[in-house]
């Protein structure tokens, strides 16, 4: 399926909750709104046409006026791929987890929890991954303070 | 596995510090006697932000820090990340480069197979097939040296072109080492491969079933491992693959369940084989150009993003690149084949013994340095 084709079957299926889409680059994505997320990444997965069951990649992206999450989803069967994007204010993002749709959103959602500061509503265990339990602040953010100690060692 | 447990468990930090851990992991095991309820990987020992660092130097910079997440690979660490800046920028390069990244990148996965080969009997008690391992990886690692300088962390593709032209003679030492090495698969077949108390370690341990592995992003050798035929070098191929003959390799289940320690294992080494196939094809598709003819002046990538995949030696290798337009990358994510592995250990260690907990980590070749990143 064409990228042109996946975007209309879900402004279709979810109409005004697909904010904006833009097919014409090397990657071409959609806007969801970040409380419809789980409901669309389901209807990826499960839809006959679609059967994204591959979560590639799914990035936190910090764009100083917002934050957002990347999700690049890919089909086995069908061999086709499409970029769901959630956009959210800088101050206390929140969406809801998509774990129960693929189980790698597990440590993916954790690693954008720990680098960029994005809460996953409903996620099993939503801990810092790569950085120690104690860190303060979210690194991958544009406006992160570079720490000149940790626990009194100078790093 | 359905085990019953006393319900005296015990907990047990397996590494960070650990032979078999290939890495600095720790592994908190819930035991119940020999039996391990729950396997939990705690990573990040090896965390240095790549992540950030891109962010803060120019693009032709990044390479260096590419090779250094997996160090068993870096060739095709860097390669996906050149290949994803191309991509951005809509570079072409020429049929030499081409080849000569095929064959380097397949000299490096046969480089980095050998380790997990070799790495792997040794974690089975098996000591001799690492020496071999080891002996035939050297002569890899000269290739490499007489072409970039360097034996492990390259930085050998540049964005546009490579650093240098190969040496003359390179061909010839490269047919030269396949047809030295072919003979001696087989010779590590027999030794460890098809050695009955290796089948008996590793053949129904660790069973990750297709659907598990689909589920939680596994790819490479461990997804074929459990039966399913995907490539990105066949599927979505780059750098003119789809003219290459070879064929991907799945995991049989000959000794046991399908997607077994022993079926992973043995992936790689049917892999191995279809890389010398690969780069006897590229070796022959050499023709003469000028390797940096297409390197920009300036590299300067249009506001945008990309996303490139490639198939490194222990999966798909993913780099999402947003580019602002100006000399630095405004972010890069890697997906890394071993993080989304890892992930899905727990599952597939649930109610091992504590030995198997080594076979099945051995069978799944990670690499903490690109895990951590």
């Amino acid at each position: 399926m064409k990228a042109e084709e996946i975007a209309a079957l879900l402004s279709e299926k979810f109409g005004a909750k697909i904010l904006e889409s833009k097919l014409d680059g090397l990657n071409p994505w959609s806007v969801v709104e970040p409380a419809e997320i789980l409901a669309v990444c389901r209807f990826l997965r499960d839809d006959d046409s679609l059967l994204m069951d591959h979560l590639e990649c799914l990035a936190g992206v910090d764009y100083k006026d917002r934050v957002e999450v990347v999700y690049i989803v890919y089909s086995m069967k069908h061999r086709h791929r499409y970029t769901l994007k959630c956009r959210m204010p800088r101050e206390a993002p929140r969406l809801h987890s998509v774990e129960s749709v693929w189980g790698v959103a597990n440590w993916h959602e954790r690693e954008a929890f720990d680098m960029v500061g994005i809460v996953f509503e409903g996620h099993s265990d939503l801990r810092r991954i790569l950085l120690p339990d104690d860190w303060e602040g979210y690194p991958l953010r544009k406006d992160y303070k570079f720490p000149t100690s940790y626990r009194d060692m100078p790093v | 596995m359905q085990v019953e447990y006393s319900g005296d468990v015990m907990t047990l930090n397996m590494g960070p510090q650990h032979p078999s851990t290939h890495g600095v992991l720790r592994l908190e095991l819930k035991t119940d006697g020999e039996v391990v309820a729950e396997a939990i990987p705690h990573i990040g020992y090896l965390h240095r932000c790549f992540e950030k660092h891109a962010e803060n130097i120019e693009y032709p910079g990044v390479v260096p820090f590419t090779d250094r997440m997996d160090y068993c690979a870096a060739m095709n660490m860097e390669l996906g990340y050149v290949l994803a800046v191309e991509k951005l920028m809509g570079i072409q390069v020429n049929n030499r480069v081409r080849c000569i990244r095929i064959i380097m990148a397949e000299l490096n996965r046969i480089a980095s197979h050998l380790i997990a080969a070799g790495t792997y009997g040794n974690d089975m008690g098996s000591f001799t097939p690492f020496l071999w391992c080891f002996r035939d990886r050297e002569t890899i690692l000269d290739i490499f040296e007489e072409t970039c300088g360097a034996r492990l962390l390259y930085n050998y593709n540049w964005i546009g072109g490579l650093m240098f032209d190969v040496q003359p003679g390179f061909e010839k030492k490269v047919i030269d080492f396949i047809d030295y090495f072919e003979p001696q698969v087989d010779n590590l077949n027999t030794l460890l491969s098809d050695n009955f108390i290796f089948i008996k370690r590793t053949a129904n341990v660790g069973i990750m079933s297709p659907a598990l592995a689909l589920s939680y992003g596994v790819t490479g050798p461990n997804l074929r491992g459990s039966g399913v035929k995907f490539d990105v070098r066949k599927d979505e191929p780059y750098l003119g693959y789809e003219e290459i003959d070879f064929e991907v390799q799945v995991g049989l289940g000959e000794h046991g369940p399908v997607g077994s320690c022993w079926d992973r294992y043995m992936v790689r080494i049917r892999e191995v084989k279809e890389s010398c196939k690969i780069i006897r094809q590229a070796v022959a598709k050499m023709t003469p150009g000028d390797v940096q003819e297409s390197i920009p002046k300036r590299i300067k990538p249009p506001a945008g993003e990309v996303y490139m995949r490639t198939e490194c030696p222990r999966g798909e290798l993913g780099y999402y690149i947003v580019s602002d337009g100006s000399l630095k990358p405004y972010r890069v994510k890697v997906k890394s084949p071993c993080f989304t592995v890892m992930s899905a250990f727990r599952e597939i260690s649930r109610g091992a013994m504590i030995a198997d907990i080594i076979a099945i980590l051995g069978s799944v070749d990670v690499v903490l340095g690109e895990i951590d990143r």
